[in-house]
């Protein structure tokens, strides 16, 4: 009886282990939430977000270059990256079980779990720099919008994948059955009945894009103005938070912690959106 | 007309597909084509070296210390990261009332979507000091005779940027293996559980067992994320080069791979020392590319089992 007692401790033990593990992973989301807010929240204002950056001191100014940048770079790179990111995903899904699709799929997976450093180096190498053999861009948008979509295309594919496997394939034998050819078939009626699933992959890969700042280091360089060009460097929102987090002057880091709290309302009601939104249909269709 | 239509959408959709396999094609071209003038100066040194000199007088470029602070950095992240992932894998996947399971299951998820920049930003000015006061300088008071606890207990270190990293690969780690212990199947748990194993006997003795291999990819893959990851890193590190970096402490500044090359590549003057960042670059691609594509064809592999339930 005393054995069986000791096995009862054991697996109350482990429950609460369970627990301690669980608590001990969200104290730091909370932590970090708790000080965005504390921290960010003084300097937000309507000024704060539409102003260029000051020099610093009791004049810090705001993010507006930065959030402007952002916008534009997260426009760039869905003009870019989900036109080929959805294309990729309908091959994956509806011609997927050649070996060809099987390998094409494992470097897409590669690719997604790619360090973000090397697609920054990367982009510099090929798009940046105005040597031969590159498209010599220069720090522009267009730069690092395209470091940007190398980040975006292997998600939205990914997530396009799994929302075109969802659609039943009775849908797709009633329309061949009118005669509709396979091509029109999977972009009126396939690509229509994913829409959801399309919708909540993109978003998904914009939010982890709109956080991304390794790329944008090699690309886009930053900007203390407004939009100036296609040619020119631009701000990024997560550069902003990067260079003013270093910056020795206390007014540039409470700056930082503003713009951080702007980049992550973003990311994480983008990401509570979609998975509101998805609760049960992804949960039963998925995963059983 | 009707079957050409099929034809060049099924060709147009498959040379899309590749676009993937470029990006890594021409990624590997750039970054070799570019670190040659670095190999064809250093040689083997620039893998078996510590000397980190940019000064155009005395140049000398040799990359062993990230590589080092690279690896020790995602061990702390694996040892501290890996072992709490797997006890929320199993508390959700085995152990929890079914109410709390999907809304515990969200909020650790959500710790993959802070941006990376915000990990540093919140470890540079929050967490750095927690673990200075609260696990360094009783480390240092106690163990301090032992070297890999010695030194000035500053906060950013080596130790503070693998615990980072180890919150960071949590949702990766932990999600993946609740994954792989549901599809353990379940009569397993049942004939477990008809000989009187409690709960955790039948976690402990069948479900791990049988999920093995599956949450070692889930490691494999945690440990991919932890060698690439950038901003937070850079921000906590201590960024020091050459011998300096050798992380022969945990108390000590450091560098990984990915934090030299954002840290430092934007001030490169010259070709040569430009190419040594590349030549780092090319190191750290090898590396993630050879950790990621053990841990898909693991985590693949697994997935088949399941009976084309998710592939």
């Amino acid at each position: 009886m005393s054995s069986y007692a000791i096995r009862r401790f054991k697996d109350r033990l482990f429950f609460f282990l369970g627990i301690a593990c669980i608590v001990l992973a969200v104290l730091p989301l909370g932590s970090i939430l708790l000080e965005v807010i504390v921290k960010g929240l003084p300097t937000l204002s309507l000024k704060f977000l539409m102003s260029v950056p000051g020099p610093g001191g009791k004049n810090i100014g705001g993010i507006g270059p930065a959030i402007q940048g952002s916008l534009i770079l997260i426009g760039l790179t869905c003009l870019i990256g989900i036109p080929l990111g959805v294309l990729s995903g309908i091959y994956l899904a509806e011609y997927g079980d050649a070996p060809y699709a099987r390998v094409m799929r494992t470097l897409n997976d590669v690719l997604t779990e790619f360090p973000s450093i090397v697609v920054g180096l990367t982009v510099f190498l090929v798009v940046v720099l105005k040597v031969s053999g590159s498209l010599g861009l220069g720090f522009s948008p267009l730069s690092g919008a395209i470091a940007l979509s190398f980040i975006l295309i292997p998600i939205v594919a990914r997530t396009a994948e799994e929302a075109i496997k969802l659609v039943p394939n009775a849908l797709r034998e009633a329309s061949m059955a009118l005669g509709v050819r396979k091509w029109r078939t999977t972009i009126s009626i396939v690509l229509s009945v994913a829409k959801a699933g399309l919708v909540t992959g993109i978003l998904l890969a914009v939010a982890r894009v709109a956080g991304e700042t390794a790329p944008l280091l090699l690309t886009v360089l930053g900007n203390t103005h407004f939009f100036e060009g296609f040619n020119e460097p631009i701000a990024a929102l997560p550069l902003q938070i990067y260079q003013d987090a270093l910056a020795p002057d206390p007014g540039i880091q409470a700056r930082a912690w503003g713009a951080a709290l702007v980049l992550i309302l973003v990311v994480l009601s983008l990401n509570i959106v979609v998975r509101l939104a998805t609760r049960g249909r992804m949960g039963s269709s998925v995963r059983k | 007309m009707g079957i050409s239509g099929d034809r060049i959408f099924n060709v147009v959709t498959a040379v899309v597909a590749a676009t993937a396999a470029v990006i890594l094609a021409i990624t590997a071209y750039s970054l070799a084509s570019g670190s040659v003038p670095i190999l064809q100066k250093e040689g083997l040194s620039f893998f078996t070296g510590i000397k980190w000199n940019p000064n155009p007088e005395h140049e000398v470029f040799e990359a062993l210390p990230y590589l080092e602070g690279t690896l020790v950095t995602s061990a702390i992240a694996l040892i501290i990261g890996v072992p709490l992932s797997l006890g929320i894998a199993i508390f959700l996947a085995e152990m929890s009332p079914t109410a709390v399971r999907v809304p515990i299951s969200y909020l650790v998820e959500l710790l993959a979507a802070v941006p990376s920049v915000i990990y540093g930003l919140w470890g540079l000015f929050v967490f750095r000091f927690y673990v200075r006061d609260y696990v360094e300088v009783p480390l240092n008071k106690y163990l301090g005779w032992i070297p890999t606890f010695s030194g000035t207990p500053y906060g950013l270190d080596v130790l503070t940027a693998g615990l980072i990293l180890a919150i960071m690969i949590i949702p990766t780690v932990s999600s993946i293996s609740r994954e792989v212990l549901r599809a353990v199947p379940n009569p397993i748990r049942e004939g477990a559980y008809s000989i009187g194993a409690t709960r955790w006997e039948v976690v402990s003795k069948w479900v791990l067992s049988y999920g093995r291999s599956g949450i070692f990819g889930a490691a494999i893959l945690g440990l991919g994320r932890a060698v690439g990851e950038t901003m937070a890193v850079t921000m906590v590190i201590g960024n020091t080069v050459g011998p300096a970096a050798v992380p022969t402490s945990l108390l000590k500044g450091s560098q990984t791979m990915a934090s030299l090359i954002a840290a430092n590549v934007r001030d490169a003057s010259d070709p040569l020392s430009f190419s040594a960042y590349i030549g780092v670059g090319l190191m750290l691609m090898f590396l993630g590319l050879a950790i990621n594509i053990i841990a898909q064809v693991m985590v693949t592999r697994l997935f088949k089992v399941r009976g084309g339930a998710v592939e």
